[in-house]
């Protein structure tokens, strides 16, 4: 009885390695639990329609292989190694937050393995890098956009940062926000929290005594969320501006009425598709999950096609000339735009800012680089 | 900072402060009796949570049945956890049925994200009318502070009559001295300790749903921070004492709200303040601020 388990198992091994053979394998490694799961869930879909709609490259099937490091920095290494070691992808798809891509970078960096970050809009990401990219635009461009819009569109001339300081993401992109609007002759007082925190009554307490016209806040949806509710309990009416890492539908649904007025810079809105692809792409999304995608879900969609593009021209697996074709992406269309990649691994685009009204995500303006 | 801000710092802090006590309560009173810390504590409530939220979205019961519901099988899931992971554990080294507590907090954990998924998902089941605020001036109270102030310090005279007014409370105290003796004496220890986690599990489930009211977003690591802080807020107040829980869930609340308020470029290192705090008094009070059993055999 033993032995035929045995042989059974080996036997089931050796079909296991016969049919891998038959794939490409991309790893993705997202947050699909904690604190930004939503984040996670939103880029796959994108990447599955995307999939779904292009499932092989060099006549092979491309496998995804999903790997969650559950919204936190030493996972987010942790699970690029196991890509790389365990599972040997030619290329992965990820990190979202830019304190995790810049954990994983560093080891796909090392082992030389190609790394397309959708949605790590932070410039350190890809800074010194061969083999890391992004799909997305970056935050001196995302910080400007922001100053402008609460500049001329606001009307704001007083302004309160919040910044998330255990996130680069954040962090970057509050400097960058704080340059411009300065330079264009506003004001602005700064507070602190960090990812997790819950309770921010004392920091708007104290935000709300400068009577900002606009809360500044890049963090992620779910501290904005819950920031916003306080907010309004202590009494602010006015808007609240910030950046892609708004946009959750868990932001609505968690912070109620108190998110309408929140406005923030983002990739993409499927009302408004850039490119034909985009428009393919917003079809298909919404046949199959029944709701309008979001921006992520269309960087998600944009990362694997990216990749496949890139193997594609490469002709071949290898390593480095997935990497180089990567580095040569040139005006490839894709749903959130026209995509070139230039040689520090950074993409120009434009951005779109939406506001959440009556609890739904609409889109408000394109702003162009 | 001008007084305004300083009154409406003190409400917050009065806020915030209420939920680590009343988080607090329920993890003094387990430690008090047991001798065990449960770092499952913080777990047990957030399953709490999923089940009232669960009971609404999936059941579609009215809300105050749901909060029932939930703190009900907190008690049912603390009983289940007492009999599983730790009862077996009851003779061994007090260091195995500390390991078996995080482990079985991070089963708890991974066992939510299973049923229940990582997303967060709302916390909006309960009526508008906690959320509504009363305004003086440039001060504004959440209803919501004067219920969680109120269900903690009802919550503090229920435990306190249980531990010194009953017969169960008297075999409970005599359990924290000596489990044989206590057997000895005729009382049911396994009953007893049973009774001991159903009760510790439920507090955590009231203030499990006290927290998600405040801050309405449910996942399965939402118990992390709260219990980890109620713990700091029971060895500031002198662990296992139940009036220590109290003026150490205020005292931290406080503090944390007044460091941000004062100092609010340090806002980013608020929880290094709670740490900072509980280091500091245990260098001049070991046994925090309330003494219980000054001969210790841990």
């Amino acid at each position: 009885m033993k032995k035929v388990f045995v042989i059974l198992s080996i036997a089931m091994l050796l079909a296991s390695f016969a049919f891998g053979a038959g794939t490409i394998k991309i790893g993705v490694a997202f947050p699909m639990t904690g604190n930004i799961a939503a984040f996670g869930e939103m880029t796959l879909q994108g990447a599955k329609i995307a999939q779904a709609l292009y499932p092989d490259v060099l006549g092979k099937k491309i496998e995804l292989i999903v790997a969650d490091n559950r919204s936190d920095k030493t996972e987010a290494a942790n699970i690029v190694s196991r890509l790389i070691d365990y599972n040997h992808v030619v290329a992965i798809i990820g990190e979202i937050a830019s304190s995790h891509s810049l954990a994983g970078g560093s080891i796909a960096e090392k082992a030389h393995v190609p790394m397309l970050s959708p949605a790590s809009t932070n410039p350190l990401v890809t800074q010194g890098k061969h083999y890391v990219f992004r799909a997305c635009f970056v935050d001196p461009f995302q910080g400007h956009v922001a100053a402008v819009f609460a500049y001329k569109n606001l009307k704001a001339r007083t302004a309160v940062v919040l910044t998330d300081v255990v996130q680069d993401y954040s962090v970057g992109l509050s400097n960058f926000f704080i340059k411009d609007f300065v330079a264009m002759g506003g004001k602005v007082y700064r507070e602190f929290y960090q990812s997790g925190d819950q309770d921010f009554s004392a920091q708007l307490t104290d935000a709300l005594s400068k009577h900002p016209d606009v809360l500044y806040v890049p963090g992620y949806y779910p501290e904005i969320a819950l920031m916003a509710r306080q907010a309004r309990q202590l009494g602010y009416t006015g808007p609240f501006l910030a950046g892609d890492g708004a946009e959750a539908p868990q932001l609505i649904k968690i912070g109620g009425d108190a998110v309408n007025g929140v406005y923030y810079t983002s990739h993409f809105n499927s009302a408004h598709p850039f490119t034909s692809i985009g428009k393919k792409f917003v079809a298909k999304y919404e046949a199959t999950y029944k709701t309008s995608p979001s921006a992520l879900a269309a960087l998600g969609f944009d990362s694997y096609l990216l990749l496949r593009d890139a193997i594609k021209r490469a002709n071949s697996t290898d390593l480095e000339k997935i990497a180089e074709a990567l580095r040569t992406t040139k005006n490839f269309e894709g749903a959130t735009g026209y995509i070139t990649i230039d040689k520090y691994g950074n993409t120009i685009k434009s951005a779109v800012v939406n506001e959440v009204k009556n609890g739904k995500f609409t889109y408000v303006t394109t702003i162009n680089p | 900072m001008s007084s305004s801000n300083l009154i409406q710092d003190i409400i917050n802090g009065l806020l915030l402060g209420g939920l680590y006590a009343l988080i607090a309560i329920g993890y003094t009173m387990v430690y008090g009796i047991l001798r065990l810390i449960n770092f499952a504590h913080g777990d047990i409530l957030m399953w709490g949570v999923y089940f009232a939220l669960y009971a609404v979205v999936a059941l579609s019961m009215p809300w105050w049945i749901a909060f029932v519901i939930g703190i009900a099988l907190a008690g049912l899931l603390g009983f289940t956890v007492e009999k599983v992971a730790y009862k077996p554990l009851r003779s061994a080294p007090r260091i195995s049925s500390l390991i078996t507590a995080i482990g079985m907090s991070f089963f708890l954990e991974s066992l939510a994200v299973v049923v229940w998924g990582g997303i967060p998902k709302s916390f909006n089941i309960y009526p508008k009318f906690f959320n509504r605020t009363l305004i003086f001036g440039h001060v504004r109270i959440q209803m919501l502070t004067f219920f969680i102030l109120g269900v903690t310090f009802i919550l503090l005279l229920a435990v306190l009559w249980l531990l010194y007014r009953t017969n169960t409370g008297t075999a409970m105290r005599a359990i924290a001295t000596d489990i044989p003796t206590t057997s000895l004496m005729g009382a049911n220890v396994n009953n007893i300790i049973s009774l001991t986690f159903i009760i510790g599990s439920m507090l955590a489930a009231t203030s499990g749903i006290m927290w998600a009211m405040r801050y309405p977003q449910v996942q399965p690591y939402m118990g992390f921070v709260p219990g980890m802080k109620a713990f700091i807020a029971a060895v500031i107040g002198g662990i296992g004492s139940v009036p220590g829980a109290l003026v150490g869930g205020f005292l931290l609340g406080m503090t944390e709200i007044i460091v941000v308020g004062l100092f609010p470029n340090l806002a980013g290192y608020r929880d290094a303040f709670a740490y900072v705090i509980l280091i500091v008094l245990l260098m001049f009070r070991p046994t925090g601020i309330f003494r219980v059993y000054s001969e210790q055999k841990v």
